[in-house]
């Protein structure tokens, strides 16, 4: 059986990763997101896009409970993330954060911080693991043994990615992972990201505010705005005939940005 | 050996070699007058009252007494070192029962053993020997705390993507700010660590000095010194470890979240 097929919902498996419901949060007296209800498809491959301050990253941030809401409820596979283990919840829910940080040594060292942070749960990654997470990620084998430190910021990016995956994750949230980078660069990694959960069937939410990258590699799009879901649906749907005027207006004035 | 007497006249002769530096002040227009005259008799006064407090001390020899001096001594010492602390993610309020543990514990059980394994203090209370001897543990243990809670705070504050990614990654909070603790706990014993290495070298230490002066035996004012250095060295590991290992649990939720910035 491939991890594909491992990893894609059986009939009595629920279709949908994340549910929220009525979810906000505040930040002192902001309201950051305001009532957010929500369904992410499992297996799929979600774009949040949204201005800036719209509350994306916010809401990632709930989904491997780095910050919890201040009320509503979000459940992972049809069970509350309050009630995971913390430790396994993120284990399962890789995440990969706008600006990487490089533990200190090689990438090699990186790639084992998992095991080493977890003994007992994350099985010692070899060589061979090293190497093919390595070119998942779009990097070769040769990057193990470089000094983390050195390398460029979307050399970094690709091996906060792999290291994101080392704990073999089945969701692999993504805040702007192609912001520091150059367009074909990003492109490239786009290309990767696709590929990544049409082979393993991993599901993906990605925060960008690249329009045409949602349009590449997103299968679902949800449109947020001040804290509120304007628009969420089929990544065809959404992008190519947008019910709502503002979904619309964001995505003509998208149309301008060369990226 | 009688040590040569310092009459009220005499002490007033050293309190000249003031007028040196308040001459330089007033010459070169520095400002320092009022600083320098305020200070000799600030200096003066609060000398004089402590050296009537511990004749009295003595001399009424209680031991309920002795351990109020003490715990005055570590309230001082805890305000003070939680002092200045600026804003942080970690728990404010905090701050001064972690300090004062931290110093009670590192100076206490210092103390404890200095003075039941190595000096025989007869009777445990003789204010004579715990008094001198707290004050220069819990000066330590202060700045140890100082350092720690300073050092961590920067540290955590610095870190916070790093402490995240690790969190991320299915890290405890311990392991994810790991590096900030062990920088942190070295920041607060690097002035031990260093005053081991240069004592008798570079600095001669006041209290051997002093000891010397008041007619002591050389060859045991070294031995009261070593004794003291060992026992500050402890006072600070145990004041900076208890003080990093609790501060850096303020930074984190129960659901090892690290908590946000203090708003500013």
């Amino acid at each position: 059986m491939s991890a594909a097929e491992a990893r894609a919902p059986g009939p009595a498996e629920p279709v949908t990763a994340f549910r929220l419901r009525d979810v906000r949060q505040v930040r002192g007296v902001r309201t950051l997101l305001d009532g957010i209800s929500l369904d992410l498809p499992r297996g799929g491959f979600t774009a949040l896009i949204g201005p800036s301050g719209a509350g994306k990253t916010s809401l990632l941030r709930l989904l491997n409970r780095l910050d919890d809401p201040a009320s509503g409820t979000v459940e992972l596979f049809g069970r509350a993330v309050a009630e995971y283990r913390i430790r396994e919840l993120r284990r399962r829910v890789g995440y990969v954060f706008q600006t990487p940080v490089m533990f200190a040594g090689t990438a090699r060292d990186n790639l084992e911080a998992a095991h080493r942070l977890a003994k007992t749960e994350v099985p010692a990654v070899g060589d061979a693991r090293i190497a093919a997470l390595l070119e998942l990620a779009g990097l070769d084998a040769s990057y193990a043994d470089r000094p983390a430190a050195d390398l460029s910021g979307g050399e970094k990016h690709r091996v906060s990615i792999a290291r994101a995956l080392t704990t073999n994750p089945d969701v692999l949230l993504l805040d702007e992972p192609t912001a520091a980078l150059d367009p074909e660069v990003a492109d490239r990694l786009m290309h990767t990201l696709a590929q990544l959960r049409e082979t393993t069937g991993i599901t993906m939410v990605m925060v960008t505010h690249r329009l045409r990258e949602a349009r590449v590699a997103a299968t679902y799009v949800v449109m947020l705005e001040a804290g509120r879901v304007v628009e969420a649906g089929e990544a065809a749907t959404v992008m190519h005939d947008a019910t709502h005027a503002r979904t619309r207006a964001f995505l003509q004035a998208g149309e301008g940005d060369a990226a | 050996m009688h040590p040569f007497e310092i009459s009220w006249l005499r002490l007033m002769a050293a309190a000249a070699l003031v007028l040196i530096a308040l001459a330089l002040s007033l010459w070169q227009k520095l400002g320092l007058e009022k600083g320098l005259v305020v200070g000799a008799i600030r200096a003066t006064v609060q000398l004089v009252a402590v050296g009537y407090v511990l004749v009295w001390l003595f001399d009424v020899d209680r031991w309920y007494l002795v351990l109020a001096v003490l715990a005055v001594m570590v309230i001082v010492a805890t305000l003070t070192a939680a002092r200045r602390q600026s804003k942080s993610s970690g728990d404010r309020r905090a701050i001064v029962p972690i300090a004062g543990v931290a110093i009670l514990v590192g100076a206490g059980l210092t103390l404890a053993y200095v003075t039941t394994v190595v000096v025989h203090v007869s009777p445990w209370y003789n204010p004579r020997y715990l008094i001198p001897l707290f004050g220069m543990i819990v000066a330590n243990s202060m700045n140890a705390a100082a350092l720690a809670l300073e050092r961590l705070q920067s540290e955590m504050e610095a870190r916070r993507g790093e402490v995240e990614a690790y969190l991320a990654l299915g890290a405890t909070p311990g392991q994810a700010c790991a590096e900030a603790t062990r920088r942190a706990t070295v920041a607060a014993m690097i002035p031990a660590v260093n005053a081991l290495a240069v004592v008798g070298v570079v600095s001669l230490p006041g209290m051997m000095t002093g000891q010397i002066l008041a007619g002591a035996d050389p060859a045991l004012a070294v031995r009261y010194q070593l004794v003291v250095m060992f026992m500050l060295t402890a006072a600070t590991a145990i004041t900076a470890a208890i003080t990093v290992q609790a501060y850096r649990r303020t930074f984190f939720t129960p659901a090892a979240q690290l908590k946000p910035r203090a708003p500013s």
